[in-house]
């Protein structure tokens, strides 16, 4: 399995402050990979190194086989990308959002016509074409984000918290997309401090004070730490954590 | 190329549909345009003048007679001393004061001279200069008048002027001001606009989607520019119909011309927002920021006073202000037909500033911080 | 916060304790809240640098700038001549307009068909042409004509310099006639008073003063109240058991302070950079300043009312009151030239009141005989603003 993402001694330092500390760790192509940690961890920081919107202080990383340090135009190219905030515009519809990100993403007008009718399909938001997505409730937002920014077909998606604020059931509907998007061979990255959220995952990494404190699939360090859930592994790693907000 | 056109679209797309934005940015500068040129008036006329008449003569009568109907001064206060009518001035109740004096009628014939005081409130230069340059003619012309009719030879040769003004020989004030007026409104908008435009993206998130996907800076960049010249032409063209409507002002010089400069104009001022936006995480920077530079554009670049009456440093300061450059434009193409040869210095100094400004935005802003 | 605010607010019964006591307390907590209140309002202010750049930059930088650039006075403007006679009276003549320092003759033009083109380039604002034969028409009739064209694009200008020139002719003309000894001569002595070198600055700098407290004050204000709505944190606050009155204060209470040390420093600058020390008394000064900027910080509060967002706010109080505000305080032009209309609306803006005080204080040295009605009306907007504005801001609780 060639790995997608590949950091060796990641660093990121703010003046004294070291944000993401030596991270070595692989990604594999199809996997989801849930990058765990509490608040002010470095789960952000980490992904918007790998994402090519921020610059690295020290340590090596290639994302879909590009360097991060020197070819972060040809890695945007090949990831998508869903932040916190969700990032679509508020004043557009939704037809009109996706329009606009298949445009940016170098999509021929036909190729974005028949992806929007698809993606309006599976999210099921037929009539919701031309609503303006201020007016849409916070999950079908979130769905319409996520869907978005895969609408390019990339390799490798991010995910920056993506499932913040929604009932569980919309968050089970979300992590739905997720695998179908990862049937399909996209290699999903996804930061989150939802716990139960890491059973979902092929592997997690938990990050605390900068530092990959553990990594494996959720079974495989349930076992090694005699949890029960991924939150009392978490909670185990946690507990001395000094840093507690970002 | 075609990513900009997917740009473009969403920009217009997000324009047209904040109809309060449009409301307040068209509208507004619109109805100051309307209102702001009657206000604008800077010719002296009404000139409060105080006078203290001493001396009760015929000669004198005479004089304060023709001083009030020359129509430049008001008779503000008829008072008994000196003293009264320099309070009225203190009081700002009067901008002159003159004073004649016991005696006037009788040493200006027995000793052929006679001296009349005048104090001006000059903390209004202009006000101060003009009003004495009206009084000083008007006692000219009287001086004149006596003579003749005390029928005192007058045998010294004399030079006399005939004075013509082109181009706005009523000596309409509002002429000088609507193109300059409409220029600070422009000015406002487009810079505004353009910082808080960008920022705004910033503190909502779209820009980092923006960031991570392939797009161009200089992409991106134009993109935004496009619809906001749009917009300052859209504003521009009302301005110039409510110019019209309203003070009776028309272009004398060519539309090519006035439309060149003012993107042109656009330009430099877009690249100015831009590189504030650059520098600004929240709105309220952006805001702050526009803000400092429009007010000092708005003082300085000679809507309201002249260039050229500031000392040789302030005019090198002034040489990289935009607006500037489009006021040295605006009032001669449109009061007197200036060319393209005439205020080509103007527009390559704007393209210039323009480029500057732009490049500096577009190194400033970083995809990856 | 909220613990703080509940906490300290509601201090267990008042049961069995004196009235005395009960008030002191209540005193000593409103004192702790709007001391924690005012620092977290200042915290937000300072620490926002370029937002301080603005509040501080800009009225210094204003003032040293409009107060040493900005004037109206007229000299060394370009001319051009066109002399068809070329005989000793003309060049005595333009030897005579040369050599005065509100004339600069640019260039020597060979016919008048050449004014218009030299105009519409710009830099010439007057042309003075002298007809064939002047000399002679001067020695053999006694009179001669010099014609003058001004570029009236500018009217001030132009009727300035036309002026100059009709003093530098008359001047010429007296030249002419001391040998013949004029009789009856009226001699006009004029003084400038206040400001005799008829420099820019006492005219601007207290506009300037004026209009930049006032924008400050109001566009600060209404954005930092609408940026605490668009955050929520505003309904944290209304939830407090604390009067809306003293949340007001506390908002206001920062700017307030940021606008007092404008002044001092501007008025500072003044007296050092500028010449414009303060003639009359600095505490009546300081005090009708005062009471400008809280007439100024309660418009930012009813603004504020009213504005949905951040955005709306900031045009409201730049597009709405910047261009009034320069135009009707009465520093850039005369009040008594504007339509009745406009003039009665000029009374609304207290800047136009403030301009006053200042001018009168602060330039002639008078005392309060002479701005009390100047002070009564600020101090009437500025209750009257603030009354409305707390009520409009109760029916927004409710």
């Amino acid at each position: 399995m060639e790995p997608v993402i590949q950091t060796d001694k990641l660093t990121k330092r703010f003046g004294q402050f070291i944000a993401c500390n030596s991270l070595s760790f692989a990604v594999d192509k199809g996997e989801i990979f849930g990058f765990l940690g509490a608040n002010g961890a470095g789960k952000t920081t980490a992904m918007r190194m790998l994402c090519g919107l921020l610059g690295p202080s020290s340590g090596k990383a290639t994302v879909a086989g590009f360097d991060v340090y020197t070819q972060t135009e040809k890695i945007k190219k090949s990831i998508g990308y869903m932040s916190q905030k969700f990032s679509l515009y508020d004043d557009l519809s939704v037809a009109e959002n996706i329009r606009f990100y298949g445009g940016i993403y170098g999509m021929s007008r036909p190729a974005i016509r028949t992806k929007t009718t698809e993606l309006l399909e599976e999210l099921g938001l037929q009539k919701e074409a031309k609503t303006l997505v201020r007016e849409l409730p916070l999950g079908w937002k979130q769905k319409l984000a996520f869907s978005v920014s895969i609408v390019h077909d990339p390799q490798i998606v991010f995910l920056d918290e993506p499932t913040g604020g929604v009932d569980p059931v919309t968050r089970r509907q979300f992590w739905d997309l997720i695998y179908s998007a990862a049937d399909n061979g996209v290699t999903i990255f996804v930061t989150t401090h939802y716990m139960d959220e890491a059973e979902y995952c092929n592997r997690v990494s938990i990050m605390v004070d900068g530092v990959i404190a553990a990594l494996d699939s959720p079974a495989n360090l349930k076992q090694q730490y005699g949890a029960a859930t991924m939150e009392d592994v978490f909670y185990e790693l946690a507990r001395n954590a000094k840093r507690t907000s970002e | 190329m075609k990513t900009l056109v997917f740009l473009l679209e969403k920009e217009f797309r997000q324009l047209l549909r904040s109809k309060q934005l449009i409301g307040i940015l068209l509208i507004a500068p619109l109805i100051q345009l309307i209102l702001l040129p009657m206000a604008a008036d800077y010719s002296v006329k009404n000139i409060s003048i105080a006078v203290v008449d001493n001396d009760h003569s015929t000669t004198s009568r005479k004089l304060i007679e023709k001083i009030v109907s020359s129509g430049y001064f008001r008779l503000k206060g008829y008072e008994d001393s000196y003293k009264a009518g320099l309070k009225m001035v203190e009081q700002d109740k009067a901008d002159l004061a003159l004073h004649i004096p016991v005696h006037f009628e009788r040493d200006l014939v027995r000793e052929n001279q006679k001296q009349v005081f005048v104090a001006i409130n000059a903390i209004e230069g202009t006000k101060a200069n003009l009003g004495g340059a009206y009084l000083g003619s008007i006692v000219t012309d009287f001086n004149q008048d006596i003579r003749l009719e005390w029928q005192v030879d007058n045998p010294a040769p004399t030079v006399s002027v005939a004075s013509s003004n082109w181009y706005n020989p009523l000596l309409n004030f509002k002429l000088y001001m609507v193109p300059a007026i409409l220029v600070t409104l422009v000015t406002g908008l487009v810079a505004m606009q353009s910082a808080f435009n960008i920022v705004q993206e910033k503190e909502s998130g779209t820009i980092d989607q923006i960031n991570v996907t392939p797009i161009k800076k200089y992409i991106f960049i134009t993109g935004k520019m496009i619809p906001l010249m749009v917009l300052g032409i859209v504003l521009f063209t009302m301005g110039l119909l409510v110019g019209w409507l309203f003070y009776g002002v028309v272009p004398l010089g060519s539309w090519w011309v006035l439309y060149g400069s003012l993107v042109v104009y656009l330009f430099s001022m877009l690249g100015l927002g831009f590189m504030i936006a650059t520098y600004c995480g929240t709105q309220q920077q952006a805001m702050s920021l526009s803000f400092f530079f429009i007010n000092i554009f708005n003082m300085m670049s000679g809507v309201f006073t002249a260039v050229d009456s500031m000392p040789g440093w302030a005019q090198a300061i002034v040489t990289t202000f935009p607006p500037s450059h489009f006021i040295k434009i605006m009032r001669p193409v449109v009061l007197k037909g200036s060319g393209f040869n005439d205020i080509l210095p103007e527009i390559l100094w704007m393209l210039g500033l323009g480029l500057v400004l732009n490049a500096w935005a577009v190194l400033n802003y970083r995809k990856t911080s | 916060m909220r613990q703080l605010l509940t906490g300290a607010a509601f201090s267990g019964s008042s049961e069995g304790q004196s009235s005395d006591v009960h008030r002191k307390r209540a005193i000593f907590q409103f004192a702790l809240f709007l001391g924690i209140f005012i620092r977290k309002e200042f915290l937000h202010v300072f620490r926002d640098r370029k937002t301080l750049l603005m509040l501080f930059g800009l009225p210094i930088a204003q003032i040293v700038l409009f107060g040493f650039a900005l004037s109206n006075e007229i000299k060394d403007s370009r001319i051009a001549v066109v002399d068809y006679s070329k005989d000793a009276v003309t060049q005595r003549l333009i030897t005579k307009i040369g050599s005065s320092p509100y004339f600069n003759i640019q260039r020597t033009l060979a016919s008048a068909d050449q004014i218009d083109a030299a105009f519409k380039k710009g830099d010439l604002k007057m042309a003075v042409t002298f007809p064939a034969g002047f000399g002679d028409a001067l020695i053999h009739t006694g009179k001669a004509t010099m014609q003058v064209i001004a570029d009236a694009s500018d009217p001030n200008q132009a009727t300035t310099i036309t002026n100059y020139l009709n003093q530098i002719v008359a001047d010429f003309n007296s030249e002419l006639a001391a040998g013949s000894g004029q009789p009856m001569t009226i001699l006009p002595s004029m003084q400038m008073m206040y400001n005799p070198e008829l420099r820019g600055a006492p005219n601007f700098v207290p506009g300037v003063m004026a209009l930049v407290l006032m924008l400050v004050c109001t566009m600060m204000t209404s954005v930092a109240i609408v940026r605490e709505k668009e955050l929520g944190t505003m309904e944290i606050l209304l939830v407090s058991p604390f009067k809306p009155v003293y949340i007001i204060i506390a908002k206001l209470a920062p700017n307030l302070l940021i606008s007092v040390v404008n002044l001092f420093v501007i008025l500072f600058l003044s007296s050092v950079f500028l010449g414009l020390p303060v003639k009359g008394s600095f505490l009546l000064l300081v005090f009708g300043s005062v009471l400008f900027i809280m007439t100024c910080l309660s418009i930012g509060l009813l603004l504020s009312i009213n504005a949905q967002t951040q955005q709306a706010a900031m045009t409201g109080s730049l597009m709405g009151m910047m261009l009034p505000t320069m135009l009707l305080t009465g520093f850039l032009f005369p009040i008594e030239n504007m339509p009745i209309a406009l003039q009665v609306l000029s009374n609304l803006v207290p800047s136009r009141w403030y301009f006053i005080i200042v001018k009168q204080v602060m330039l002639k040295g008078l005392g309060i005989g002479a701005i009390w009605r100047e002070l009564l009306i600020l101090g009437g907007m500025c209750g009257l603003l603030f009354t409305i504005s707390l009520r409009k801001f109760k029916i927004r609780l409710q």
